[in-house]
């Protein structure tokens, strides 16, 4: 069977374009809007969801989305309500392909099978786990595939050569080309280093590379779409959350309206190259 | 693993940089690269007798190694039980332990050929000793420290700026020693080539936890040599303080296997265990993955890290090293608490009786030690860790003494 992560791609390929991935935090800045942010993504032209799982001590994260998460953690988000928005959402988008991302220790203290029960009943299709890297595949990683998930990697600058496949090694979905050494939602990068990094990525696997990490513009998202197969954007659009909530604290209702202009543009960006 | 079957409690970190299930190597994929390049020159490092040669001669000449092993006879007394050496590594140059650790770092962030390191610090003693040592070896250096701390430890942030390194101070999250070390590894992961990061304790992904304790162990082989001169025997009891660990696993590594030694390492119990508002990872924490290692850490039953609480920024951390976690675990180590009360009490009564300022952090040890001490035998013999100098503390210290009539 094929899985909706290997359709959109095949399906975006076949209409001569990248895809695009959208992130948010789960619960962010409260179940209700995150939940209507997520159909409005859809209906914006997202072909992939990436819900974030908040943890407190987001490592590999930039300011927006630490921000994020904390502001979803204080909403009362946790990983079980994440797990039932995942499978609302599925509900409601049987074809969109569903990827939670986040950190190991909220996984951890939930309960590994119990994790991957949940995940898989909800109709998860992948998982990136941002620290937990091949060294640590027992962990998670080979259960999650046992699972029948797809346990997404990520590729960096600094990884090269025998690194490369090793990190390659039980990678599924697709790569994700983290295309910046650093954090997320600070510095882009050129065109010429990723198209190197795609090219030797290409090497070594078959699986469709997205890049993210840096992209804000549509034409940063269309030129990622050339270079490798998609976009995913994450920073820029948590940020139109932070920007709609007034001092006391309340978030704006037009939020997922909001965002879902801010995905068009970038989705329109993507199909018209 | 179980006390009874273990031949040897000297035998972690496994290959995968495991104590039982602590440790690990839990970071992001950019960082994977640096820390298997980190473990590779330390292994070359360690088969080298120039690095070896090149250590000694920093802590002889520079530290000021060995430290002394003093007999504290006026405490003694005033305890009236068993006999308290204070093994002195707060008489080293700059004022505590860390510098044992920085010097053995630094040396190596040398031979890769960094020129510019980054250390995350809570009291400050830490930055304050990396930041010695990045002047001592014409290295740049940024240390990044809660904004919180950047207040509580003036003295210190006032030492590191004029040693030239650039201090960042740290908003995000709880502003302490925990989100110093978030951000420290978010600008390691943003600076991979260039950069090496020096952690302060036993924590961190392999090789950073065995790393720390080997350039720490020399407090614990000297302090066996120099009881050994005092007493003829090894010491009934030792007691450290503990925030990541590593002034405690420095003494207590080289005694692991001396079954007749008891071990205590004392966490912060701030206002106490039952307020909820204390640093104590082992006593009131659950096994978890932060930092690049599984440990015992305070956080909620969602996995959500939780604020620690100590009057003293260098036990204000919510974990603790993962072979603390471990010897917790196979009970070769007891590991007690001492409140922000109990330690402000210690702080003046060592400063009185034996005209020795304790840090904060090891005031801590000496507070579980007053309630001890008493109860033991005059024949039993005791090494307390005094593993930094008090100075940095005053300026908190002393209106809390003043309140309670201590001054
Ligand atoms: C004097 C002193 N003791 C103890 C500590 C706690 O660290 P560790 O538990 O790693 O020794 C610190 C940390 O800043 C310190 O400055």
């Amino acid at each position: 069977m094929t899985g909706r992560i290997t359709k959109t791609f095949e399906q975006a390929k076949s209409n001569g374009r990248g895809i695009l991935g959208v992130f948010v935090s789960a619960g962010d800045p409260s179940e209700e809007i995150c939940a209507a942010t997520l159909d409005a993504l859809v209906e914006a032209g997202a072909d992939m969801i990436e819900l974030g799982m908040p943890f407190s001590d987001p490592m590999a994260d930039g300011p927006a989305i630490q921000a994020a998460s904390l502001r979803a953690i204080a909403a009362g988000m946790t990983l079980e309500k994440t797990l039932k928005m995942a499978a609302e959402f599925r509900e409601r988008h049987p074809d969109t392909p569903l990827i939670l991302m986040g950190y190991f220790n909220p996984i951890y203290m939930y309960g590994r099978d119990a994790f991957l029960a949940r995940a898989v009943a909800a109709g998860v299709d992948g998982l990136i786990i941002v620290d937990l890297p091949p060294e640590e595949d027992v962990e998670l990683c080979d259960p999650a595939i046992a699972a029948g998930l797809d346990f997404i990697r990520l590729t960096t600058p600094t990884t090269k050569g025998t690194r490369l496949t090793r990190v390659l090694e039980k990678a599924g979905g697709f790569v994700y080309y983290v295309s910046i050494a650093g954090i997320t939602g600070t510095k882009s990068a050129g065109a010429d280093s990723i198209k190197a990094a795609i090219a030797d990525i290409r090497g070594a696997t078959d699986l469709p590379v997205v890049t993210g990490f840096g992209i804000r513009t549509p034409e940063q998202a269309a030129e990622a779409s050339i270079l490798s197969d998609g976009a995913i954007v994450g920073s820029a659009v948590v940020e139109i959350i932070a920007n709609n909530i007034d001092e006391a604290g309340t978030p704006s209702p037009e939020i997922p309206q909001k965002i879902g202009q801010y995905v068009s543009s970038l989705a329109k960006a993507i199909a018209a190259k | 693993m179980d006390q009874a079957v273990l031949n040897s409690f000297q035998i972690g970190p496994d290959e995968d940089g495991r104590f039982g299930i602590h440790g690990g190597r839990f970071v992001a994929e950019t960082l994977m690269p640096l820390i298997l390049s980190v473990e590779q020159a330390y292994r070359d490092a360690q088969n080298d007798p120039e690095f070896e040669r090149q250590l000694r001669y920093y802590q002889t000449h520079y530290i000021g190694r060995p430290s002394p092993l003093y007999f504290a006879e006026r405490l003694t007394k005033y305890f009236g039980g068993a006999k308290l050496y204070f093994k002195r590594d707060e008489l080293n140059h700059t004022g505590a332990h860390k510098i044992n650790n920085v010097l053995g770092q630094a040396l190596l962030a040398k031979r890769m050929g960094k020129t510019k390191i980054i250390a995350e610090t809570g009291a400050g003693q830490h930055g304050v000793a990396t930041a010695t040592a990045c002047a001592l070896f014409d290295l740049e250096c940024e240390v990044f420290m809660g904004a919180e701390d950047v207040v509580r430890q003036k003295p210190n942030v006032d030492r590191m700026r004029l040693l030239g390194a650039k201090v960042h101070p740290v908003t995000s999250g709880t502003s302490t020693l925990k989100d110093a070390m978030n951000e420290a590894l978010r600008y390691w992961v943003a600076n991979p080539e260039t950069h090496f990061y020096i952690i302060g304790t036993v924590a961190g992904p392999h090789p950073y936890p065995e790393m720390v304790r080997d350039f720490q162990a020399v407090i614990g082989k000297e302090a066996k040599e120099q009881m050994m001169e005092a007493e003829g025997r090894l010491p009934d009891a030792l007691i450290a303080c503990i925030g990541g660990g590593s002034n405690a696993m420095g003494l207590f590594y080289p005694f692991l296997d001396d079954k007749s030694v008891d071990i205590y390492g004392v966490e912060a119990a701030g206002h106490g265990i039952d307020s909820g508002l204390h640093a104590a990872s082992l006593t009131g924490g659950e096994p978890g993955v932060l930092h690049g290692n599984r440990t015992y850490l305070l956080q909620s039953k969602e996995g959500q890290i939780a604020d620690a609480h100590s009057i003293s920024a260098g036990l204000d951390y919510p974990g603790i090293g993962p072979e603390h976690a471990w010897l917790h675990d196979v009970g070769r180590v007891n590991y007690v608490s001492a409140t922000d009360e109990e330690a402000l009490v210690a702080f003046q009564l060592c400063s009185r009786q034996e005209g020795i300022i304790p840090a904060l952090e090891p005031s801590h040890a000496l507070g579980f030690a007053s309630t001890m001490i008493p109860e033991m035998d005059k024949d039993k013999v005791v090494i307390l860790n005094m593993c930094g100098r008090g100075d940095k503390d005053l300026g908190a210290v002393l209106p809390k003494l003043d309140e309670r009539g201590l001054l």
